[in-house]
């Protein structure tokens, strides 16, 4: 089992390698950060001043030798390359990688809350009208964009809010039992069960927003998974053996239908963060989707670098770690 | 399959052991008298009943169609221009505007159906991208294994890797979006799962005996890739490309919505979206229609290619009736 993590792990470097290769001729297509930044500056900078920013962003410098300082800075000194935004990049993709990893966590843990409930109720009870509503509501939310789910539930809690407010508190303007902007308060209060609290309350629209997207994709599949399970031998065995059906389906089919769910999660993670550019801003969060699009709008090279590259990290540490809880779960899968 | 082969040849047996002699002695155009025929029923005739007694599936499928009828023909048809400025500015829907008008006086029934034919657009371009280009790297990749396989899946691999929204979104910005640019760049983003899954189909296929049989009459490699392996995965590649035209739709909208996607002057039913996030409370019908639209397209897609997928692997389900 080390010996495999240690291989796979090995395994991951060649490929996060060339996504970064991959990424960096990707920044490099989508522009020129000081020619997008002084586009429209009227009058017009002096040349020396466009040739100095040109040496400080390093475009002077040959493609393959930008590539290889941006990666040699990284490892040797820890340093992310420059910002046309003078953002530090190392700490903001930290910052935001924390706001968005909250926001992901919980919602894969809600999604898979979920599925899973609705799974083994469909599974359960095969044909019959709870497992059509269930898959039809799937499709729904298969079916919608994400920014509409988002801003139905924002909607959704406004009105909430306002009813809230009138009837409990009429008045207070601070009086909101759900967030709807950012992802914390601008002054966030005191104590740990202050900031919980507020974290709890600002974390929820965006959590069902995102985890209802996963879930609609995620459901179908426990349901599939754990019907392929169901009509097995060894769960005949179980219910001829005489077990209650809470037990035939609860310590035997549902552990091992739930086997495949840790490549099902990890190859959602790349999709999540994608979703969660979506959410973020509708909910006008300071996370990763923000960085990444104002990068995006000011051309801003590395700082899609290392965006990508921290994203991909991420991913290939997912998928990994997916590929080590599958052997582990199921003893008949061996990696050696 | 094999059903439909085991078939004619049953009837070939009945028709000998009625004393008629040897079969093969008869002249293949006469018309032979047997005490029954059976008619052969090709899969596709097969897929296609299978396909009928789907409800869901034919209704949506009638429903896109018409729905494709309108948004390509009507505004040619009633005269609806997505450019024309009334004096009508922010209407609520009525009889005239059935889905009201925009701050500038747009008839917002024009620009939803302009918004769902570039939608369309992209999301078919895409689907067909996807598929032309996935399918063939999927199988080669599946026939040959090994190292070219390891290779070629860890390109797939970095692929993956990158959240597409960010890749698309960042080229797409800088040539600046037309549909079509938003439509190669997804389709040249999307192609990796089609890859995938044709790898997944193709490894099973490439095991059986008709490959073999192939490779033994002299059969290229080029040839058996082609004409035996690639026609046996085109049930799960035309149920992959219902949902990569659904996906289209969505990755089109979500990249219009960060203004990543396709720029105005032009529209789509994302970029209207975009445009009206701010007036949800104020004029919510010039948020919900275009999103609307977006979810009936998905979702009658959808449902069409479950029903594909019921007809085309009957294993998968049990009876519908």
């Amino acid at each position: 089992m080390l010996v495999f993590t240690i291989r796979r792990l090995f395994q991951a470097i060649p490929i996060l390698i060339v996504a970064s290769i991959a990424s960096f001729a990707l920044a490099t297509i989508s522009g020129d950060p000081v020619q997008n930044k002084f586009l429209l500056r009227n009058p017009p900078p002096s040349a020396q001043v466009i040739a100095t920013t040109r040496h400080n962003m390093r475009l002077d410098r040959p493609w393959l030798t930008q590539y290889w300082d941006w990666l040699s800075g990284l490892i040797t000194r820890g340093d992310w390359g420059p910002s046309i935004d003078g953002i530090v990049i190392g700490s903001a993709v930290g910052h935001a990688l924390i706001v968005t990893l909250r926001l992901i966590f919980s919602a894969i843990l809600l999604a898979l809350v979920l599925s899973l409930a609705s799974g083994i109720v469909s599974a359960y009870r095969q044909y019959s009208k709870v497992d059509y509503s269930f898959t039809f509501v799937g499709f729904v939310f298969l079916a919608m964009p994400t920014f509409w789910i988002a801003a139905l539930l924002k909607q959704g809690a406004i009105q909430f809010n306002n009813a809230w407010q009138s009837s409990f508190c009429p008045g207070d303007p601070t009086c909101r039992p759900i967030q709807t902007v950012g992802e914390q308060s601008i002054v966030p209060p005191s104590g740990f069960f202050g900031v919980a609290e507020d974290w709890f309350t600002h974390l929820l629209l965006p959590t069902l927003s995102l985890a209802l997207i996963t879930y609609a994709a995620w459901s179908r599949f426990v349901r599939a998974s754990l019907l392929e399970v169901l009509n097995s031998d060894y769960v005949r065995l179980a219910r001829a053996k005489g077990l209650t059906p809470r037990r035939v389906m609860f310590k035997h089919a549902l552990r091992t239908s739930l086997i495949p769910m840790t490549t099902v999660t990890s190859l959602t993670i790349a999709g999540l963060f994608g979703g969660a550019i979506i959410t973020e801003r509708v909910f006008q969060w300071r996370g990763m989707g923000t960085l990444i699009i104002n990068a995006i709008n000011d051309k801003d090279r590395y700082v899609i670098m290392g965006w990508l590259v921290v994203v991909g990290f991420i991913v290939i540490v997912g998928n990994i770690i997916a590929d080590i809880l599958y052997a582990v779960l199921d003893p008949r899968i061996r990696y050696e | 399959m094999s059903e439909t082969t085991s078939r004619p040849s049953a009837a070939d047996a009945a028709a000998a052991s009625t004393g008629m002699g040897p079969v093969s002695v008869m002249p293949p155009s006469e018309k032979t008298e047997r005490e029954f025929t059976v008619k052969e029923r090709s899969q596709l005739s097969m897929v296609m009943t299978r396909f009928l007694r789907h409800r869901l599936a034919i209704s949506s499928l009638a429903f896109l169609v018409l729905l494709i009828l309108v948004v390509y023909i009507a505004p040619h048809v009633f005269k609806l221009s997505y450019t024309e400025i009334t004096n009508n500015a922010s209407l609520s829907p009525r009889l005239r505007f059935p889905m009201g008008t925009d701050e500038l006086g747009h008839n917002y029934l024009a620009l939803v159906l302009r918004g769902a034919h570039q939608s369309l657009n992209v999301s078919f371009i895409v689907a067909i991208m996807s598929s032309a280009f996935g399918a063939p790297y999927g199988a080669i990749a599946a026939f040959y294994g090994g190292k070219i396989d390891a290779i070629m899946m860890r390109i797939v691999d970095v692929i993956l890797v990158l959240p597409f929204l960010v890749v698309t979104g960042a080229l797409s910005e800088h040539y600046s979006g037309t549909w079509y640019t938003v439509a190669l760049l997804l389709g040249v983003t999307g192609w990796v799962i089609n890859a995938r899954v044709t790898r997944g189909v193709v490894l099973s296929v490439r095991e059986q005996e008709f490959v073999e049989a192939a490779r033994a009459l002299g059969a290229s490699d080029v040839r058996i890739i082609f004409r035996h392996l690639l026609p046996n995965v085109t049930g799960t590649l035309i149920v992959q490309a219902t949902l990569d035209i659904a996906a289209a739709i969505l990755a089109e909208a979500g990249l219009s919505f960060l203004g990543l996607g396709i720029h105005s002057p032009d529209t789509s039913l994302g970029v209207l979206a975009q445009q009206s996030q701010n007036a949800i409370q104020t004029r919510p019908w010039l948020f919900y229609f275009p999103c609307a639209m977006i979810l009936v397209i998905c979702l009658s897609i959808n449902f069409i290619g479950d029903g594909l997928r019921d007809a085309l692997d009957p294993r998968q389900t049990r009876q519908r009736r």
